[in-house]
């Protein structure tokens, strides 16, 4: 890897997800690939986490003015739809920084080769809570604050927390 | 409004204020497929694959906007959010879908105003009529109460998720791309309305009542779904699209599994004839359609060249 490339991947670096700012694009597994075309082009591939989420367009935004700020003249955001983003591209430190957060981070992701088989019971996961580490915790809701989580309650504690899906 | 230029990532409108070009109904939301490969697939005739995108992007658009009427209507906090997650993720399948459609003929996106900022995605969704629309008439039907919301995310997310297994395979990069991610969220949305399906069932003979009544008054509008049509057939023959009539088995499969689960006869009621034989895919659509069109689409309409 070039230093010019080394420098731009630094800069891409430090761009956050806008809705769990505690995660970087490169711990969230959203940042595939970047590269510099002669002297400061640079393209950077990121892979959408769901179809329909907001934040796509802001983490496009900062990608473009933390690069363009840093002196990179043209930067060019390419969308790569395939293999399609999961969960289990979220690093160690970002999984680790999410339940620093108070948000339980994901299992390993089902498979989604072939049928995917229907589930009638709430979704079996070994989720611990993120404030005091019980297990004791129940699902209250599939759906979260954002598509990307499901809502859980600790029994122990009590506390209600976050919990992103495995997908 | 001026902030210190550490502050900008803060201000949600310093975002919104760098550029004066902004189409009010998309702000900043350039090309979803900017940077995917789009070329079409060797032997594939554009036209039928945007005719066939259409279709899917129809489906997914109208559905989501009948869903997305549930945001701060739904019984409890908890369903409404997942409503409205359900109706983004619908969102996002729609937006890539139309923007295929556009990309792959570029005759189907309707002609603005000249200075109409709007991307052809939403000249698809919001320039129009009722009948251009492509969707099965079953994701247009008026909502009703939440029993009913139920029934009719559990359908449409049991056909569609059959379809979308076997879109994954489709010869065309976007279309496939599109199957992949969306199994993954449907899968979520038909086990979410599967068991409350299943609870409401279990109810109170209230709740049950309810869903008996939902069924049957959906259950007209699911056989077409499994229809073929012409631009279906093609598409599947072509290697790029999914006959419906094929994943008919594991759908109902599914389906029974649900009800049996649920302890709920599979309905006895006949199905919805098209009008001469035309059916949503065709263009013919209720009177539903339209006044959901005339309200998602008035203020893009009255504002064709719209900017903030």
């Amino acid at each position: 890897m070039s230093r010019t490339t080394e420098r731009a991947r630094r800069v891409a670096s430090r761009v956050t997800d806008p809705e769990l700012p505690m995660l970087t694009l490169v711990d969230l597994g959203v940042l595939r690939d970047i590269d510099v075309v002669g002297d400061s082009h640079v393209v950077v591939d990121i892979t959408p986490t769901y179809s329909g989420c907001p934040a796509m367009a802001a983490m496009r935004d900062d990608l473009v003015r933390e690069l363009t700020g840093a002196g990179f003249d043209r930067v060019e955001v390419r969308i790569s739809l395939h293999p399609a983003w999961t969960t289990d591209w979220i690093t160690p430190a970002g999984r680790a920084a999410l339940a620093a957060a108070g948000i339980s981070p994901p299992g390993p992701a089902p498979s989604t080769h072939g049928p995917i088989p229907l589930t009638l019971l709430p979704t079996a996961r070994q989720v611990r809570c993120p404030q005091c580490d019980s297990t004791a915790t129940e699902l209250v809701s599939e759906f979260g604050s954002t598509s990307c989580k499901a809502q859980y309650r600790c029994t122990s504690c009590l506390e209600p927390f976050d919990h992103l899906k495995e997908i | 409004m001026r902030t210190a230029p550490e502050d900008e990532h803060d201000n949600a409108y310093s975002g919104l204020l760098v550029n004066d070009a902004h189409w009010a109904f998309g702000t900043d939301f350039e090309d979803p497929l900017a940077g995917v490969d789009t070329t079409i697939p060797e032997g594939t005739d554009a036209p039928a694959l945007a005719a066939y995108a259409l279709m899917l992007g129809d489906d997914s658009l109208v559905m989501s906007h009948r869903i997305a009427e549930w945001t701060s209507n739904a019984p409890d906090l908890e369903d409404d959010i997942a409503l409205s997650n359900i109706a983004l993720d619908l969102l996002g399948q729609a937006r890539l879908l139309l923007a295929r459609a556009a990309k792959a003929d570029a005759s189907v996106v309707p002609v603005l105003p000249e200075g109409s900022p709007a991307p052809p995605e939403d000249a698809l969704a919001y320039f129009r009529e009722a009948h251009e629309f492509r969707n099965v008439r079953f994701a247009e039907v008026v909502n009703g109460d939440f029993a009913e919301a139920t029934v009719r995310v559990l359908l449409f997310s049991v056909w569609r998720l059959a379809v979308f297994e076997r879109l994954r395979t489709s010869r065309d990069h976007v279309l496939s791309a599109v199957a992949a991610k969306g199994v993954k969220e449907l899968a979520y949305h038909r086990d979410y309305a599967a068991r409350w399906f299943v609870t409401l069932a279990r109810g109170t003979e209230e709740s049950r009542s309810r869903l008996l009544a939902a069924l049957d008054a959906l259950w007209p509008l699911w056989p077409e779904m499994f229809d073929t049509h012409p631009v279906e057939a093609a598409a599947a023959g072509s290697g790029v699209g999914v006959d419906p009539a094929d994943v008919r088995p594991a759908a109902e499969s599914v389906l029974d599994q649900v009800l049996s689960a649920a302890d709920v006869p599979r309905p006895e009621v006949a199905r919805r004839s098209g009008v001469l034989g035309r059916t949503g895919r065709d263009g013919m659509h209720g009177e539903a359609l339209s006044r959901m069109l005339a309200e998602m689409q008035s203020v893009a309409r009255t504002h064709p060249r719209g900017q903030w």
